[in-house]
């Protein structure tokens, strides 16, 4: 492949203000799911559960390869996988490194049965493919119809257990102390979680789910740890890796996805940069001392 | 501590029990608001259980504890608590101020829509521990002493009647020991607040302790830290020779056998444990 047949395949905008309105809708379901991954992303990270994200994908991927096996929703048997993956975990796992074992043991078998029920599959192969590294060039409004009305479950979901899930992630024996419901509120954002996976997997599909659970939370956190801003910036990167990658794609001739993941990745290093210039400045300083 | 108020914290014939082995028995214990009651014993004596049976977490094997008149129970807004010490990671997403803030209005539902009193509240508890110069920066980039300020003041959001402290001096330097023990203690005077203090280290709370819990053996013994930290008493306590020294002003127990605690030695006296006639100060 020659230099031009390259950029001609990554970059192409011939027609572009015509194509544009064509893929509104799909414009319009990758910021819904950066507002999703970036909402979810934050207590990702603070509850430690990279790794359980990659877990869940993959059976999430299992589910989905299984739906299209039988002719069922795709969407749905994405949910059912990544929902049932998730509770499973809330449940079994409470501390961290019995967790990171269940998952190491879960996550290759849902890949192995994924690959099965896809080689099984005798439809379109762009279909088999698009589930691992994801494809949704064209959303129709039924579609996006339903993926908005999930991920509202999320956002909803999430806000209404905001400050308890807070207190609990950040100090479970304090929060438990103090009357809060840890347990509970574990599995209830498992739950949430299950669904957001599932969701994200439709755009950079299963292998490439972190660029939109975790990059954009984990770049936030290099520039800031005010809670709001961490959450603003979270879901701003996000949908720009989300929205920015659909509008770069939109011409060229080549998944979503690496455009999402390298927009994402290109952020989140950005960031790093800006987070060792303050911490350097002197990030943890204390007034008094700057003024002497 | 005006012995005639009606106790706070009351025990009666209390008794904790793991399997076969007792942690202590037939513990009768009021604590007087405003009093300040420190915990004193090995690791492995049950001081933990301890606090987490006062929280409401588990339950006594035998006798009854009320708090306030009512029975022990889960999520009491009267009760303040700092856990046995850890560290927050260096990447947690919360400022000294929202470490704060989870004890104001953490356990609540929802989000914050109106946040005038809450930062006002916050703003309050930072300058009663003398953190209000990092209240904005990151609580993983705090030193421990900075963080367990924090969780002072995390702990009093809740205007708690008690307050629980699990070995909150823990890897604390001696000036960080001094200012958190200082806050606690004025916490009890000043606010009525009756506190609960478990050390390994009765040196840095020595002039605010009203009265010493001890345990060691299964057993335990009760008094003011004069009538408790004695030669005569702890060897009792202990059943065998035990001796406490006073020097310059700190008391040392000479003497502490390690074989007391039922075959659980104390972790951080392992290394000592071929030796167990040294002289080991309460820490
Ligand atoms: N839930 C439990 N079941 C059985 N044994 C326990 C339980 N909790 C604590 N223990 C044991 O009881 C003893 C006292 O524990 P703890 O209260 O944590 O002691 P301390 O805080 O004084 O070091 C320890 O030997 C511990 O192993
Ligand atoms: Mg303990």
């Amino acid at each position: 492949m020659s230099w031009a047949d390259f950029t001609a395949a990554v970059f192409n905008f011939s027609n572009y203000a015509e194509l544009l309105p064509l893929f509104r809708d799909t414009l319009l379901a990758g910021a819904i799911l950066g507002v999703v991954g970036g909402l979810i992303g934050t207590f990702v990270m603070m509850r430690d559960l990279a790794f359980a994200v990659h877990g869940i994908a993959e059976l999430s991927f299992a589910g989905a390869a299984f739906a299209l096996l039988i002719g069922a929703d795709v969407i749905f048997g994405s949910l059912v996988g990544s929902v049932f993956a998730a509770l499973l975990l809330g449940v079994m796992g409470v501390r961290a490194r019995e967790k990171n074992s269940v998952i190491g043991v879960i996550m290759p078998f849902g890949l192995g049965l994924g690959i099965l029920f896809l080689s099984l599959y005798e439809g379109r192969s762009a279909n088999k493919f698009g589930l691992l590294t994801g494809q949704i060039v064209s959303v129709d409004s039924t579609q996006l119809s339903v993926l908005a009305g999930t991920a509202l479950v999320v956002v909803v979901g999430l806000a209404s257990i905001w400050r308890p899930l807070t207190f609990a992630s950040a100090d479970p024996d304090i929060a438990t102390a103090r009357g809060v419901p840890v347990r509970t509120l574990s599995l209830a954002f498992m739950f949430l979680l299950g669904i957001a996976v599932a969701l994200s997997i439709q755009v950079v599909g299963a292998l490439l789910v972190l660029a939109l659970l975790i990059t954009p939370a984990a770049a936030a956190l290099q520039v800031t740890a005010a809670p709001r801003m961490v959450v603003l910036l979270s879901v701003g990167f996000a949908m720009t890796a989300t929205v920015g990658g659909i509008m770069l794609a939109l011409g060229g001739s080549i998944p979503i996805s690496p455009y999402v993941t390298t927009l994402s990745f290109v952020i989140y290093l950005l960031c790093r940069i800006a987070g060792a210039w303050r911490r350097r400045r002197g990030w943890s300083a204390r007034p008094n001392a700057l003024a002497v | 501590m005006s012995p005639s108020a009606p106790a706070i914290i009351s025990l009666s014939a209390a008794t904790l029990k793991y399997g076969q082995r007792t942690l202590w028995k037939d513990l009768n214990l009021q604590v007087a608001p405003g009093e300040f009651l420190a915990v004193l014993g090995a690791n492995g004596s049950g001081k933990t259980s301890f606090l987490k049976i006062l929280l409401g977490l588990s339950p006594l094997s035998s006798g009854q504890l009320t708090i306030n008149g009512a029975p022990a129970k889960r999520g009491n807004r009267g009760i303040g608590y700092i856990p046995q010490q850890k560290n927050f990671a260096p990447d947690t997403p919360l400022r000294a101020r929202d470490v704060v803030g989870l004890g104001v209005d953490g356990d609540k539902w929802g989000f914050r829509l109106r946040g005038k009193s809450y930062h006002q509240r916050v703003d309050e508890l930072l300058a009663q521990v003398g953190a209000t110069s990092y209240g904005k920066i990151p609580v993983g980039m705090l030193s421990g002493g900075e963080q367990q300020r924090l969780r002072v003041a995390q702990a009093l959001a809740a205007n708690p009647q008690v307050l629980l402290c699990d070995e909150p001096l823990l890897s604390l330097d001696l000036n960080h020991q001094k200012a958190v023990s200082a806050l606690v203690g004025q916490q009890a005077k000043q606010h009525g607040t009756a506190v609960v203090f478990v050390t390994h280290e009765i040196n840095p709370i020595l002039e605010h302790v009203d009265r010493v819990l001890y345990l060691a053996g299964g057993r335990f013994t009760l008094g003011t830290p004069a009538e408790v930290m004695t030669t005569e008493v702890l060897s009792k306590l202990y059943g065998t020779r035990v001796e406490v020294l006073h020097i310059d002003g700190r008391l040392v127990v000479v003497g502490r056998p390690d074989s007391v605690l039922d075959g659980h030695l104390p972790e951080d006296e392992q290394s000592h444990s071929h030796d167990s006639t040294h002289g080991q100060e309460i820490r």
